[in-house]
């Protein structure tokens, strides 16, 4: 578990913001409480969705209709390239660290990458873990990603942003909460029962992003 | 448009109250042409019930059909809790445009609680699936991620068999905060926020256009 949250897994997640290079651009980070306002608004939308389909992953659910049901929760295409971009890189490192049939399954159904929760939650399952440890290690993801980028982004002082982090902890666990009884639900409706929550503006800046010729990271 | 019958509707979804349970729903034949209107904004308000309003719209398009749903905005008033669900049905070959605006809080008022969840399938597939929420108990409704000040926030959405994949070919920027993206599919979608309805519904409306 520790691993599979750790920035240095080589897995590719250090060069993406989570949206917050653009947020900062457009003057919506500018200090650690509007760096928290954001990670919050993050990991009730975009953590919440990534993390119940990181637990249906781990607790067993088809991997290609979770990946389908990933597609169509995200609806901006720069966000679905990235998910799919970071799925390759992490399906590489698990399946170096966790050799298992069902990551060889699914790498073989997506060979340009599957959804990056989802491979998440079957990298989990292969290395023995439940449902809510994948859905903890993706919710932790949506918040750590733009917490580092800010630092580096704004000169903020790195003991704020890991402030803002560990303020967020007892909000991670309700979304991890919400994710796995989410997965629970989805093993006997389908992944129709997961969590859908999206945030329009990490939408619309994630496609300016993506038109920027210079940035720091790639989403 | 010719041959296209269209419905307003009136009154019945104009003020869903605490407790209250709406539901909605629609079937466009094979190959009939529809236009949904409402006559004005809808606007959720706080009840006698503690509970939340409850407004279900289920919306299928047949074969060869075409839907258009096109009601005026929802407004959510201060002291309100609505939760609003959209599920759409579509026909491999149906057509559908569909516009969604939520006006948050009146003049100068705070927002009361909204979740709207729109979940589209097409031949029995996942289109497209969105939860929003916004106001107290929707955590970080206001930051920088999700709406950053804004007031009004919507979304069109395009689909149509006549594309080989998506009638925008590649994602467009629409002014500052809308985009018109195309979805995995047959499918195109206009994501907005605004200071407030006007800018929004010109936002909508520009994107309506670039689909054609």
């Amino acid at each position: 578990m520790l691993i599979l949250a750790d920035g240095r897994f080589p897995a590719g997640g250090h060069a993406h913001s989570g949206g917050a290079e653009a947020a900062v651009a457009a003057g919506r980070i500018h200090d650690a409480a509007s760096l928290e306002a954001f990670c919050r608004g993050r990991l009730h939308t975009a953590g919440l969705t990534a993390a119940g389909l990181a637990a249906a992953a781990a607790a067993g659910l088809d991997p290609l209709a979770l990946d389908e049901a990933a597609d169509a929760r995200t609806p901006a295409p720069a966000l679905r390239a990235t998910a799919r971009r970071l799925g390759r890189q992490l399906m590489r490192a698990a399946r170096a660290t966790w050799p298992s049939p069902e990551l060889d399954a699914l790498a073989a159904a997506r060979p340009r990458g599957a959804h990056q929760p989802v491979v998440l939650g079957l990298a989990a399952r292969a290395a023995g873990l439940g449902p809510p440890d994948a859905a903890y290690a993706a919710g932790y993801e949506a918040v750590s990603g733009p917490a580092t980028a800010a630092v580096r982004l704004l000169s903020l002082d790195p003991l704020d942003a890991t402030a803002v982090l560990a303020r967020l902890a007892p909000e991670l666990d309700q979304v991890v909460a919400r994710a796995t009884e989410a997965a629970r639900r989805a093993l006997d409706q389908g992944p129709g029962a997961l969590p859908a929550a999206s945030a329009p503006l990490l939408d619309i800046a994630a496609e300016q992003h993506a038109t920027w010729s210079v940035r720091l990271f790639a989403s | 448009m010719d041959g296209e019958a269209r419905v307003t509707v009136v009154g019945a979804m104009s003020a869903p109250l605490g407790g209250d349970r709406i539901a909605l729903e629609v079937t466009a034949g094979p190959g009939t042409r529809l236009r949904i209107g409402s006559a004005a904004a809808t606007i959720a308000l706080p009840g006698r019930s503690a509970g939340p309003a409850h407004y279900e719209i289920r919306l299928t398009v047949a074969d060869g059909a075409t839907l258009r749903w096109l009601p005026e905005p929802l407004i959510s008033a201060h002291g309100s809790d609505l939760r609003m669900t959209t599920r759409v049905e579509l026909a491999p070959t149906a057509r559908l445009v569909l516009r969604e605006e939520q006006i948050l809080g009146r003049t100068g008022e705070s927002p009361g609680h909204l979740t709207t969840r729109l979940t589209v399938h097409r031949a029995g597939r996942p289109l497209l699936d969105q939860e929003l929420a916004y106001g107290p108990g929707a955590p970080g409704w206001d930051g920088g991620a999700v709406l950053g000040g804004h007031r009004a926030v919507g979304q069109l959405l395009v689909v149509g068999p006549s594309y080989d994949t998506s009638p925008v070919a590649r994602p467009r920027l629409l002014g500052e905060t809308a985009v018109l993206t195309p979805l995995t599919g047959p499918a195109a979608l206009a994501t907005a926020v605004a200071p407030d309805a006007l800018q929004l519904r010109r936002a909508l409306d520009e994107a309506a256009a670039a689909v054609g």
